[in-house]
This record gives structure tokens, C-alpha cells and sequence, in this order.
């Protein structure tokens, strides 16, 4: 459903990404490793339209997509997250999640100010959404707490069930599991292989921890100051020789 | 020929005018440079500049000192110590509390600033304007004795030349002393200055003082060349002085020259062939196009937005 | 004690004396062309003088004033206090806005003439305030330019009565939209700016706004302003002691009462007070809106925002273009109240009180801008000798306030949303 071809791009002088192509087909866990300032985050965010890439397609469900305004690209169902959290810190956690649903709510002004009961039902839908998958992380007795008050593990899940009730197609995660303990580790995975299965979510991810991602993805690319190194299946890519050199070798 | 004459006069006045707002905007466009806030209140900073340059003249005349050259180094003294005070204190009240926090909170505390300040010397010496003895009188004039004259007065003369050794000077110092070392390392990344080891409070404050120095050279020069100040004329200045260091691209020294220059002369064009009312209509014009196509300015570096 | 603590405040000190004793301790008179210099008053230099003590005996102490300052929990009551249960709180918001609401109806009727057109007043501020608070407040966009929005409201009434003969009534949402208009035009090429350049840019607007009607005589009559605009009508009935329009009847003829000036001061005031419950109770509801968590989204983070899928200019134009729209409202009842308009009215300042009034009560808490809007028209009056200060006091307390209490006074509350469990 995503196709990446011969992605570049360049800043001033420095080429960030270089000829990266990479794809993900729908109901899987596709993993871009490499190591620090390999141009992980930099092909993310040519992907979420952050950056407009300097050169390369990005072909989203066949359609280009490269360039886009990056709300635009959210609309069509590819969604983010981000290596540092980025909540709404002074809303409360759960307005974090509603706001996040902004297009399934009617947005005229009058039947809102009015409070028309169209307007009431759809907002008790999005309410009950975000209930949903305030649950589904375990943020529910956080509800009413603002959203910069909570642990740091928590702000990373309530960022994912974020994504979650905009019904995304294709969730990218960057660095899920970045300053997580070993438990929380643990669920994010369980969390992250139920996106895929119950919710028929296909994720691209940007990881370190190669244990979580030698466990859940189904294809691995790599990639390596700023070139694409290798892809393939966990088990290739714990062989391939060129990676445990270039950077399973250095961890 | 005649067209020429009054095309170089409006070209004079406007770099004239030009080179007091390139004075104004280094202020701006050293605190933006180094903690990237508007000092909103820097206009009023200048107005005071002025207003204790009008006290010195004033006081020495009444003692009787009248010698041209130690008035006007007497006034330049002392409206520089008291501006750059001023200066000081600004940032130690108003801005250094609130320095790191949202980005609207110092630029508020900045506006209340400068309604502080316009207010302060609003009661301190009333609301009226006074008048600036012009100190400086004649020049020359070229063209026939019958039609229009080109004149270029001393007093022009004296606002480049002033101007110019300023500049100088600050070259001079940013790139060779200590402090403007320390001043630049700070501009591209406070935080690892700080872990190197400087002292970084103190390097905002330098700028601080430095930019008021220099507003307060310029609300000499203008008072005198205005022939009147009142507690508000350094809002509007301010602005102008704002929009060349924008126009030049904020955080550039050399830019903020340029954006001065360009301003006066864009100005004083205005003025010649349009309108006078209308020539503030002009610079805000240009402010709002030029953040508009292109907010870096013209010898301004980009920012990259991080993510 | 130590001798660096000596040194700073000795410098302190002295820093203080230089930057208020040339300029509080003479003072410039012009007599004609020349200007004199005078000794300002002993109380003034004495005034200094302990100024310069306080600044150094406090630098020098320091450490121990903050220290005990921080021990200090009387100084915030309500710190320490458990929030009150949702509901309780509820209630007693709710009795507090009624009792407040009945208030307002009672007070024409008591008060004196005077004092109900400065109640008109306080109510044209709280509307604009309310405006502002959800481009300042809630959008986090610093609009430096807003009373251009007021201006739009307040000419376009003036100059569709003067040319066009259009009533208040008619005018209202004229004025509104007209400045709703304005706010979205000059939005759409700005709102991409940063928020520091857009407070620049937004400030150039007004400042442009105010000298294109200082200066286009014909048609706004230049400094000079606008006069004659007519007070509005209660179903067809004027409020003048003759009827000026054709069809019109007079209000005391009608009723049979005789005339009186008040009445149409009432009325007025009671137009306001409706216009500015509207306008409260309208950004309310936005706020609780997708609308309203999408302008506070923005605020929060854009990228994260834009990264959901909310397109930043829609949201910034739709912030912007609400704001300007209840200026335009509040304009149309500035210019019926004063009967006559001059780009006086619009200065920068005007801006400047507006957004302290914002800032004094809590950005984007409602409650706090109404009480601060009432403070900030109502305290000059009462305290008139100080009224020469009250712009000091204004800009003083605006530093303070970014300083300590940048939340403001009474900050914003967030809305308890009770969710059900869902299966």
C-alpha cells in the first residue's frame, strides 16, 4: 500500500537520504533500522510530508504522494508519531484524543453552537472512540488529567491511541519504545501486533531496541548513512553480513 | 537637471533618516540574534536616550558651557550611560525571568515594557513635545541660485559620519574582543556556551548594553535633527528600526545596516514624490511583503525547523 | 555576607539612581523656543533616593527575602486547597454568572447616568476581550492589530448611516461580518508568519488601518472623524427628544413617559449587555467545539497538530476571523454609544489595553478577562488623582504578571469530560 522509490533528500550540502526505497503491504510490520543519523527520522518525515524530498516518489495506496501538504497526508490515513512525544501538554488527555478526530465531527459552526442533535450524536460518537482507546492503552483513570502531567510511558501510548482514533490505514512510529522500561517494552509490542491484527493497521516503525524489533516486524530495511543497506526478514537480517558489520557489529 | 537635484536630496535625506534607524536596529537585531525575542521595549529605550541628551545640553547651557564639541560629547555620554542602564535593567526585570518560556510571554513582558517606559517619561517630563536646539547649523548646497538646490547640511553630515565610526567600532568588537567573541558563540548555541563556560547572563546583558549605546547615539543624533522629541516618538521609531533589522535579516549585524538604509531611502522617496502621510504606510508595507516573501531577510540565514 | 552580594547591590543600586534621577529629577519646560531646566520636586528626589535604598537593601538581602517569601503560604490561599468536586464547582459558577447576569439588569436602574455609560464601556471591553482571548488566549496567535478590527466595525456603521441612512440594528452584523471579512483577508497572507512576526505584522496592520483613515478625508473626514451617528431604535421607537427619521415614533411618547436622556443611555447599555452575554456565551460554546480544541491544539504544538491532519492556515484563519468578527461587533456599539468616531479611538494602545485585559485575567479563561475587563475600565475611574498612572500601572502590570503569574489571575480551567467504559 506504501512505496518509497529512490527517496532523496538533500540539505544545503548534505545528503540526508539517498536513493532509499522501501515498501509496506497492507496487514504488516515493516522496521527501518540503522544506525544514529543514518536518515531514519529524515525518510519519515519526507513520508509524512514534513519535508519535501528533493527527489524519489512516495506512492501511497498508487497515488503520489510526495510534496504533499503534511495534513493532507494525514487525511488520506497515514498517521505519525513522533521520536520525542508531542502531546497537546496543557489539554487534558482525553481532549488530546478528541481533537485528534476533528474530521469525523460535523464542522459547521452554527449546529455546534446550536448543539443540533446530529451535532450531539456524532460528538458522543468521538467521545466514545476516545473512551475506547483510552482503555485499550490503559489511560482511562487518566481521562481528565492534563496530558504533560503524565509518566513518560504513558505520554508515549496515549501519543499512539492519538493516532489510533483518526482510523488510521498506515500508523509510523518513531521509536516507540525510546526511554520505555523492559515491562512497558513488552506491552507496546503486544499493543503494536494488535494494531496489525485486530485492527487491520499496517506500521512502519523507526527502532533501536532490536529485540522488539526482531520480534514483531515482518520485513526489516536498514539503512546506513543515509543509504539503504539491506532488507528482508528478521532471520536475513540477523545473517546479512554487511549489517552485523555496519551496525549489529557496533551496538 | 533639476529632476536629478531633487531625485539626490530625497536620495541625502533618506540616508540620513536611513543610517539613525541602522543605529536603532543593531539593538534589535543583537537580542534577536542571541535570544530570539523582539525587544519591544528598545524604541523606548532610544526616546530615553534622546530625552537625556536634550537634559545635558540643556543643563550645560544653563551652566554656561556653550564649547560645541564637549556639549555634544557631554550629552552623547550621559544619554549612552543612562540608556544603556536602562538597558540593563530592562533585561534583568523584565526579560531574564521570563527568558526560556513560551514565546509570547517574553514578548508580552516586553510590550508592558515599553507602555512602562513611554509612561515613565510621560509623567517624569510630560506628554508635549519639546524642542531640540538644533546644535548643529549650515551645509553646503549645490545647483543654481534660482532653482531647486540640492543641500546636504552639517548635521547630515555629522549623523553619517557619527554613524560610520559606530559601526566601526562594533565591527571591531564583535569580531576582536573577548565579549564579542563570546557574543557570537552565544548567538549560534546558548546552551553549549554555557556548558564551555561562559558566562552567558553576562553576554545577553553586553548585548543589551551594547544596543542601548547605540539607540541612545541615534535618539541624539535624531533630536537634534527633528528639532523636537516627545515620549512617544520612540515607539514609531522603534518600529521602523524593527522592520530594518527584518528587512536586512534579524540576527545580521551588516544586515541591519542595510535594512536601515533601504528603509530611509524608501522612505524619504515617499515622501519626495508621494506623500509624507503615507510614507509609514510604506515601511509597514514593506515589513509585512518582506516577512511575507521573505522572512529570513535579505542577508539573514534560514531556520531550519526541527522536528 | 558576602562581598559579591555587596558589589551586586552597590551596582544595583546605582543603576537604579542613573536610570530614574536624570529623568524624574529635572524637568524640561519649554518657553517658547528655548528650554529650561528645572529642579524637580524634593519628594521626587527623595522618592529616588529610597528607590535606589529599597533596590540595594533588597539585592543585598536577597537570598533571605526569597527564602522566607517562599516559606510564606499565606501568599496564594487557594494553592494548597483540593480542587472543588466538578459538580459543586459547576453550580457555583453558574449561581455566581446568574447572580452577576441579574446584577447587570438591576444596575441601570439604580445607578447614575455616568455611571451606566461606563458600564456600556466596560461591556464593550468585555466583548472585545472575549474576541481576543480566542485569538490570543485559545488560537495562541499575538494580534497586535486587533482595534483594527474594532475600527472596521465602528466606520462601517458610521459610514453606512452617514451614506446610506442603515440603522443600528441593520449595521450590527454589517459591521460585524465586514470585519470578519477584514480579519480573514489580512489573515490569509500572515498567519504562516511565527508567532513574533506575526505580532509585528498584525501591529503594522493596525497602525496601516489607522493612517489610511487619518488620511483619506473625503471619505472618513480624516482626523476630524465621523458625527451624527444615530442611536439605535427599539422596534422603530428613537430615544431623542424628536423624532429625526420619517415612520419613526419617540420612545417617551409612546409609553407616555416624559423624556428623559437616560432612557436611551439605558437602552444602550442594555443592548450591550445582551451583545456581550451573546458574545460570551457563543466563544463558549466554540471553545467546547472541534473548533476550539483545534485552535488550542495549534497552540499546543502545530507540528503534532498538522501531523492529525488540521490544517494550520484553516485553523489560525478560523481563530483570527472570529476574533475580528466580535470586534466588529463591539465597534458597532462603540460608535452608537459615542455618536461620533476619529481614529483617536484606534490607536496602538487601545490594542495594548485590550491584550492586558486578556493577560491580567488568564489567557483564555473567560471568567478571568470579564472580571479583568471590569477591573482594568472601572479602577482609573475610582481612583482618578492615579489616573495619570494608570498606563504605567497597565505596563507595569503586565511584566509583573509575565513574570509571576503568566497564567494570569484566574487561569484557564480545563472542561471534565465524563466518558462511559466502552465494551
Amino acid at each position: 500500500m506504501l512505496e518509497v522509490q529512490n527517496l532523496s533528500m538533500r540539505f544545503g550540502g548534505l545528503l540526508a537520504v539517498d536513493q532509499v526505497s522501501l515498501d509496506v503491504q497492507e496487514h504488516e510490520i515493516v522496521a527501518i533500522i540503522g544506525p544514529n543519523g543514518a536518515g531514519k527520522t529524515t525518510v519519515f518525515n519526507c513520508m509524512s510530508g514534513f519535508y519535501k524530498p528533493t527527489g524519489g516518489k512516495i506512492l501511497f495506496e498508487g497515488k503520489e504522494i510526495q510534496g504533499k501538504p503534511d495534513y493532507k497526508i494525514s487525511r488520506l490515513g497515514l498517521v505519525r508519531t513522533f521520536q520525542h512525544v508531542r502531546l497537546f501538554s496543557r489539554m487534558t488527555v482525553v481532549e488530546n484524543l478528541l481533537v485528534a478526530q476533528h474530521r469525523h465531527l460535523n464542522t459547521n459552526l452554527l449546529s455546534g453552537i446550536l448543539k443540533t442533535p446530529n451535532y450531539r450524536e456524532k460528538e458522543q460518537k468521538s467521545l466514545d472512540r476516545a473512551a475506547y482507546w483510552l482503555d485499550r492503552v490503559g489511560l482511562m483513570d487518566m481521562a481528565n488529567r492534563d496530558a504533560g502531567n503524565l509518566a513518560y510511558g504513558q505520554q508515549r501510548r496515549l501519543e499512539i491511541a492519538r493516532c489510533m482514533v483518526t482510523e488510521p490505514k498506515l500508523l509510523m512510529l518513531d521509536e516507540p519504545a525510546a526511554g520505555l522500561n523492559p515491562a512497558e517494552t513488552k506491552d507496546l509490542n503486544q499493543l503494536i501486533i494488535s494494531l496489525k491484527e485486530d485492527y487491520n493497521v499496517s506500521v512502519v516503525l523507526i527502532e533501536h531496541d532490536m529485540s522488539l524489533v526482531m520480534d514483531i516486524s515482518d520485513r526489516i530495511n536498514v539503512i546506513n548513512q543515509g543509504r539503504p543497506l539491506a532488507s528482508g526478514t528478521p532471520d536475513e537480517i540477523r545473517r546479512n553480513d554487511d549489517v552485523i558489520k555496519a551496525y549489529l557489529g557496533e551496538a | 537637471m533639476q529632476d536629478l537635484l531633487y531625485f539626490i536630496q530625497q536620495l541625502i535625506n533618506g540616508l540620513t533618516i536611513g543610517s539613525t534607524y541602522a543605529l536603532i536596529a543593531i539593538g534589535y537585531t543583537m537580542v534577536y540574534g542571541i535570544i530570539g525575542m523582539i525587544n519591544f521595549a528598545h524604541g523606548e529605550i532610544y526616546m530615553i536616550g534622546a530625552y537625556t541628551a536634550l537634559i545635558a545640553i540643556t543643563g550645560l547651557a544653563a551652566l554656561g558651557i556653550a564649547w560645541l564639541p564637549l556639549v555634544l560629547i557631554v550629552a552623547l555620554i550621559c544619554a549612552m550611560i543612562v540608556s544603556s542602564s536602562m538597558g540593563w535593567a530592562v533585561e534583568r526585570v523584565a526579560y531574564r525571568p521570563v527568558r526560556g518560556k513560551h514565546r509570547l510571554i517574553p514578548l508580552i513582558s516586553a510590550i508592558g515594557m515599553s507602555i512602562f517606559l513611554q509612561n515613565y517619561v510621560h509623567l517624569a517630563q510630560g506628554s508635549r513635545n519639546i524642542g531640540f536646539p538644533a546644535l548643529i547649523e549650515g551645509g553646503f548646497r549645490f545647483g543654481a541660485e534660482d532653482s531647486f538646490q540640492t543641500s546636504i547640511t552639517y548635521m547630515q553630515i555629522t549623523i553619517f559620519a557619527t554613524t560610520l565610526v559606530c559601526m566601526t567600532i562594533l565591527s571591531l568588537f564583535i569580531s576582536r574582543s573577548r565579549i564579542g567573541r563570546a557574543c557570537r558563540a552565544v548567538s549560534q548555541d546558548l546552551g553549549m556556551a554555557n556548558l564551555l563556560g561562559i558566562d552567558t547572563n553576562r553576554i545577553i546583558s553586553a548585548t543589551f548594553v551594547i544596543g542601548a549605546a547605540l539607540a541612545a547615539v541615534a535618539g541624539l543624533l535624531l533630536g537634534m535633527y527633528y528639532g523636537s522629541i516627545d515620549p512617544l516618538f520612540g515607539f514609531i521609531a522603534g518600529l521602523k528600526a524593527f522592520t530594518a533589522a527584518v528587512l536586512g535579516g534579524i540576527g545580521s549585524i551588516p544586515g541591519a545596516m542595510l535594512g536601515g538604509l533601504i528603509l530611509g531611502v524608501a522612505e524619504s522617496m515617499t515622501s519626495g514624490y508621494l506623500s509624507g502621510e503615507y510614507k509609514d504606510v510604506v515601511s509597514f508595507g514593506l515589513l509585512i511583503l518582506i516577512l511575507l516573501f521573505k522572512p529570513t531577510g535579505l542577508l539573514g540565514k534560514p531556520e531550519v525547523e526541527k522536528i | 555576607m558576602a562581598a559579591h552580594n555587596l558589589k551586586h547591590a552597590l551596582f544595583c543600586a546605582i543603576v537604579t539612581l542613573i536610570i530614574s534621577y536624570p529623568i524624574l529629577g529635572f524637568n524640561l519646560a519649554s518657553e517658547g523656543i528655548d528650554v529650561t531646566l528645572e529642579g524637580a520636586k524634593t519628594s521626587t528626589v527623595l522618592g529616588v533616593l529610597l528607590a535606589a535604598l529599597i533596590v540595594f537593601l533588597f539585592q543585598l538581602y536577597r537570598d533571605n527575602i526569597m527564602g522566607s517569601l517562599r516559606q510564606l503560604p499565606a501568599v496564594n490561599p487557594l494553592a494548597n486547597r483540593k480542587p472543588m468536586e466538578q459538580s459543586k464547582r459547576l453550580k457555583l459558577e453558574s449561581t455566581l454568572l446568574t447572580l452577576m447576569i441579574i446584577g447587570a439588569l438591576i444596575w441601570p436602574f439604580i445607578a447614575s447616568r455616568g455611571a451606566v455609560d461606563l458600564a456600556t464601556l466596560v461591556l464593550i471591553y468585555i466583548m472585545l476581550a472575549l474576541g481576543l482571548n480566542v485569538v490570543v488566549g485559545l488560537a495562541g496567535l499575538l494580534d497586535l492589530g486587533y482595534v483594527a478590527f474594532y475600527a472596521v466595525g465602528a466606520y462601517s456603521f458610521a459610514l453606512l448611516s452617514q451614506y446610506f441612512g442603515i440603522s443600528f440594528w441593520f449595521a450590527l452584523p454589517i459591521g460585524a461580518l465586514l470585519a470578519a471579512l477584514f480579519g480573514l483577508v489580512l489573515g490569509f497572507p500572515v498567519l504562516r508568519l511565527r508567532g513574533d512576526y506575526l505580532a509585528i505584522v498584525t501591529l503594522g496592520f493596525g497602525e496601516i488601518i489607522r493612517i489610511l483613515l487619518n488620511n483619506m478625508t473625503s471619505l472618513t473626514g480624516g482626523p476630524n472623524g465621523i458625527g451624527g451617528i444615530p442611536d439605535p431604535t427599539l422596534f422603530g421607537m428613537e430615544f431623542g427628544r424628536r423624532v429625526k427619521e420619517e415612520g419613526n415614533t419617540s420612545f417617551h411618547e409612546t409609553f407616555g413617559i416624559a423624556y428623559s436622556g437616560e432612557h436611551k443611555v439605558i437602552f444602550l447599555y442594555l443592548i450591550a449587555l445582551v451583545l456581550a452575554v451573546i458574545t460570551a456565551i457563543a466563544i463558549r460554546r466554540l471553545m467546547r467545539m472541534p473548533v476550539g480544541r483545534a485552535w488550542e491544539a495549534l497552540r499546543e504544538d502545530e507540528i503534532a497538530a498538522k501531523s492529525l491532519g488540521l490544517s494550520r492556515t484553516a485553523v489560525k484563519l478560523s481563530a483570527f476571523t472570529i476574533g475580528a468578527f466580535f470586534a466588529g461587533f463591539a465597534g458597532t456599539v462603540f460608535a452608537s454609544k459615542q455618536g461620533f468616531i476619529s481614529p483617536e479611538s484606534f490607536v496602538f494602545l487601545e490594542s495594548a489595553i485590550i491584550l492586558a485585559i486578556v493577560v491580567l485575567g488568564g489567557m483564555g479563561s473567560q471568567m478571568g478577562v470579564i472580571l479583568a475587563a471590569i477591573a482594568v475600565t472601572i479602577l482609573p475611574e475610582l481612583a482618578r488623582e492615579f489616573s495619570e498612572y494608570r498606563m504605567a500601572i497597565f505596563g507595569a502590570a503586565m511584566v509583573l504578571m509575565m513574570v509571576w503569574r503568566p497564567q494570569g489571575l484566574m487561569p484557564m480551567r480545563r472542561i471534565h469530560i465524563e466518558l462511559k467504559r466502552q465494551e
